[in-house]
């Protein structure tokens, strides 16, 4: 009977309670000595949809071509703030071609961002908000259309700036105030006063960091059609279910008469976490005309609307002992959410659980802005978080006196500081010596020497990383046996480009007995799929991975029973290897389909679920990451030489794909380091550089090179796989390694990302360290 | 708008294609929408991704600045051109294998790129790889695994393989 219990899950570096109901048998969980055992897991295995991927075949959202396709494109609010007086559409209506035109004045009210605004709201508050929908036979009388809608619009005050915003006579963004839920989000333990009393010495600073954009190559976009009374939606989604239940909920419709579909998708990283106004958009359309509705965004709207990086500024100080036990942290963060936000942002994540420190304060301030709306963009607030104390961490090793990979051993959390709870497993210290010891940190002062010119300096830095990544409950998976002796896995998760389809398979193949390309994995389908969680929070192989081996243990439990008695071989005497079943005693071989031609179309299902992480224990991921980069102190461009990344994240199920990730995010890193950034006119209130180009993400030509390693380390008290997550950690560090490589070249510390060419220049006409405050 | 519609006669993947399109459309929107070879992905429509490149005549090229009308009858191949016979290209083989595709959005772009420059240059240097690549965006892979499989394609391409 299925069980239920109440437990803690954590997304995203936020802790919620839920109910979950557990079924099936517990699973003995993969520790270590499992390894040499296993024929797929732990392997370099290449993409099950590889082929797929390279043949130009994977159908992406922006494929998707159907009979009698509209297409269907926005118009977007000029103003930063604004409040619409007039809207007329009939110039547009009436154009050759157009079918229809939604706005205000004809668009049911739908309520949007938790009630904040609607779907086509009079008032906008940043400029790209959404104004009406052309749709039309072909996408340019669509444009043709959108010059031809008359709006007259009554300009608000604005305020694009969020430390402006939180002053008292500050343009309001929403009537109830600037500041997200009215309060900072604000965390404390110990005595910060006596902790600071107690420090020996006290380092201080302001950080600021850039609003960044996620630039997914594949923009996003929905494809709506109705077919009979069931709504199909191909949506560029991390979160197949979540769609539905808002296209749903927006429509009035039951959930099993929407279904969407996600099989391929061109990035993420957090921005699609939801369904888009594109999306109800176009459902609505598709409804009203009766034909399907595509609507897309371009790589300009993009930039505008669909989420980015908040940016912050940080005050942090941090008190400690001679010997460099930390006393007291305070951290102050301002973030910059935009005009609207999902849930707070804070930056004071790796603060409270990084180190060991009795006496700590931090405040976040999410605050509103007349910019688009902030979303979780890889590693939220870790990343800006990181890059802010591990770099005050760095001041205070200088100041003391100590290698600053010391400075963090001596910190070094045993157990969890926020729980007081151990961890399940930590791989930290492994990865700081494996990292020190691929960078030649001993050696580094040597080369710095060496290598070091007039007008060129070398500098070595590094960083740690802690995440989440635990993944939980509730993801639901099946595994069907098909008569010929193949296997169909079934969950309702979507492969965002990670490699879950080929990490499933390799975990289905070998709790099945089963060879890999026996192996098909279905996914991306609210249909057929059962309920997975969002891939987002580096979730979805701790939390599918676990039900999907359930499910196929539970698949091979029922074909060995069954098998058993067509064979008649005792239960205990058979064993399924490599699709065959094995006869302990005789050793005689059978395949699997055989008995199938004695049952004919009978059918195994097996059922699994993800269960409970445990309560008694952290589960978290760790890593650290060392940079070597040389400065040119003529022009000041920093170039990056080599990245050193070493995480641990459990056990690897895949050490090819895995590579990749950790590849991916340190150049998104390092992007975020050194070039990109999203530049706002404060004057106009206007977003400058929503375009590739302008916007400057790394290319082929910025990459160093990078050694990615992991501390390969079952944890097997997480979840039965003793997996955790991966997607987010390897963005964390980079940044703020590299920050600490450049003050480490010149001699002082630039405290604001990213690191361009004109900052590093007036850093070095400055000529002496500052702490971060005049940068104002 | 007055739409003006022409009769195109492409030659893609080396099959004649002739096709009524307005004349204004650009080879990215007559190849994903008139021709359905949806393997040639957009991320941009204004130069700056490369997602869009395809070859004409073999040379790598951006189809959301090229109109349609202006590459008649010169050879255009597309990622769905590439595999020959049912086998797949060796630039195909090894992205694959090396997981230089992640996502996948940016791969066909980057394959055509690569193929060009194999062609002339089985045997490239790193940083022959990268300037043939520079306009070509990834967010995913870091690169690395894509300039790995280019590597790759080109010693097998020498050493004999398949074309
Ligand atoms: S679509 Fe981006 S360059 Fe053509
Ligand atoms: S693999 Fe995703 S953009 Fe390159």
């Amino acid at each position: 009977m299925p069980k239920v219990i109440k437990t803690e899950v954590e997304f995203e570096g936020r802790f919620y309670e839920e109910y979950i109901v557990l079924e099936g048998e517990d699973l003995s969980p993969w520790g270590p000595d499992r390894d040499r055992e296993f024929r797929f897991v732990g392997k370099p295995q290449p993409r099950v949809d590889g082929p797929e991927r390279v043949t130009g075949a994977a159908k992406f959202t922006h494929d998707i071509q159907l009979p009698g396709m509209l297409y269907g494109r926005i118009l977007r609010c000029p103003h930063p703030h604004a409040r619409i007086q007039r809207i007329d559409t009939s110039k547009a209506e009436k154009l050759p071609g157009v079918r229809l035109v939604l706005s205000a004045e004809n668009a049911p009210e739908i309520p949007w961002r938790m009630g904040l605004t609607q779907l086509f709201d009079r008032t906008l508050r940043y400029a790209g908000e959404e104004v009406a929908l052309v749709v039309a036979d072909e996408e340019e009388i669509c444009y043709d259309a959108l010059d031809l809608i008359e709006v007259e619009y009554e300009p608000l005050p604005f305020v694009v700036d969020p430390v402006k915003a939180l002053e008292p006579n500050a343009p309001k963004v929403h009537e109830s105030g600037n500041l997200l839920n009215g309060a900072p989000e604000v965390y404390e333990r110990g005595d910060l006063e006596k902790g600071f009393e107690e420090a020996d010495v006290v380092v201080e600073g302001v950080f600021r960091t850039q609003s960044a954009l996620h630039n997914c190559m594949e923009t996003h976009g929905s494809v709506a059609h109705w077919e009979g009374d069931t709504l199909v939606i191909w949506d560029s989604t991390q979160h197949i279910f979540g769609v539905r239940a808002q296209v749903a909920q927006a429509l009035g419709l039951p959930l099993n008469r929407v279904r969407v579909i996600k099989q391929y998708m061109g990035g993420g990283f957090g921005s699609k976490n939801a369904a888009g106004k594109y999306t109800v958009m176009a459902a609505l359309a598709a409804r009203r005309t009766g034909r399907p509705v595509q609507v897309l965004l371009d790589r300009f709207e993009e930039n505008l609307a669909t989420g980015n990086r908040p940016s912050t500024v940080q005050t942090l100080k941090l008190g400690a002992k001679e010997d460099g036990r930390l006393t007291a942290i305070y951290h102050k963060s301002i973030l910059n959410v935009g005009a609207y936000a999902a849930w707070p942002a804070s930056a004071s994540g790796p603060t409270k659980r990084l180190y060991s420190c009795p006496n700590l304060k931090t405040e976040d301030y999410s605050v509103y802005t007349n910019l688009g709306p902030f979303s979780a963009f890889r590693a939220p607030g870790y990343v800006e978080g990181t890059f802010a104390l591990e770099s005050m961490m760095d001041e205070l090793a200088r100041k003391l006196n100590l290698d600053p990979l010391e400075l963090r051993l001596k910190n070094y959390a045993e157990i969890d500081p926020i729980t007081n709870k151990p961890y399940t497993t930590k791989g930290l210290k492994q990865a700081y010596e494996r990292g020190a010891q691929l960078i030649g940190w001993e050696k580094r002062e040597e080369v710095k020497k060496t290598r070091s010119t007039k007008t060129k300096r070398v500098g070595f830095g590094m960083a740690s990383q802690i995440w989440g990544g635990s993944g939980g409950p509730p993801a639901y998976a099946l595994v069907k046996i098909n008569p010929d002796g193949t296997a169909t896995v079934i969950t309702g998760t979507q492969d965002i480009g990670t490699g879950t389809r080929t990490a499933l398979a390799q975990i289905a193949a070998e709790a099945l007995g089963f060879p890999l390309e026996r192996v098909r994995v279905e996914l991306g389908d609210t249909q057929w799929g059962v309920y997975s969680p969002l891939s987002a929070g580096s979730m979805t192989l701790a939390s599918v991975g676990p039900a999907v081996r359930a499910a196929a243990e539970d698949a091979r439990a029922q074909l060995l029973d069954v098998g058993a008695q067509v064979l008649e071989i005792p239960r205990d005497r058979i064993s399924l290897e490599q699709g065959e079943f094995v006869d302990a005693r005789s050793g005689e071989r059978t395949p699997v389909q055989t008995i199938f031609e004695k049952l004919l179309n009978y059918t195994i299902v097996g059922k699994g679920a993800r269960g409970p992480n445990p309560e008694d224990k952290n589960i978290n991921t760790f890593g650290a990451q060392f940079a070597r980069v040389e400065v040119d102190l003529e022009t000041g461009r920093v170039r990056v030489e080599r990245i050193v990344a070493v995480h641990e994240s459990g056990r690897v199920v895949n050490p090819l794909t895995i590579r990749s990730q950790l590849y991916g995010g340190v150049i998104q890193g390092l992007g975020y380091a050194l070039t990109e950034r999203r530049l706002e006119d404060p004057r106009r209130g206007l977003v400058v550089n929503p375009s590739l180009e302008t916007y400057k993400v790394p290319t082929v030509e910025d990459v160093p090179d990078i050694v990615a390693e992991m501390v390969d380390m079952p944890d097997p008290e997480a979840n039965p796989l003793g997996v955790k997550g991966v997607g987010e950690p390897p963005i964390i560090p980079t940044a703020a390694a590299i920050a600490n490589a450049v003050a480490d070249a010149l001699g002082f510390r630039v405290y604001e990302l990213p690191l361009t060419v004109d900052r590093v220049l007036m850093a070095l006409q400055r000529g002496e360290p500052s702490r971060g405050e005049d940068n104002k | 708008m007055q739409t003006q519609v022409a009769l195109l006669h492409l030659r893609v993947n080396g099959e004649a294609h002739p096709v009524a399109a307005p004349t204004h459309k650009t080879l990215l929107e007559v190849l994903r929408e008139d021709l359905g070879l949806t393997g040639t992905k957009h991320g941009c429509e204004v130069g700056e991704c490369g997602t869009c490149t395809v070859l004409v005549d073999g040379e790598p090229i951006l189809s959301c600045l090229t109109l349609a009308a202006d590459v008649e009858g010169r050879e255009i191949t597309t990622v769905e051109g590439l595999a020959q016979n049912g086998e797949l290209h060796p630039l195909q083989v090894a992205f694959a294998e090396r997981g230089a595709a992640q996502c996948g959005y940016c791969t066909p772009g980057m394959l055509l790129s690569a193929k060009a420059l194999l062609d002339r240059n089985p045997r490239p240097t790193e940083d022959e790889i990268k300037e043939a690549l520079s306009g070509n965006l990834c967010r995913c892979t870091g690169y690395l695994k894509i300039i790995e499989a280019v590597k790759l394609a080109g010693e097998r391409l020498a050493q004999g393989g398949p074309r």
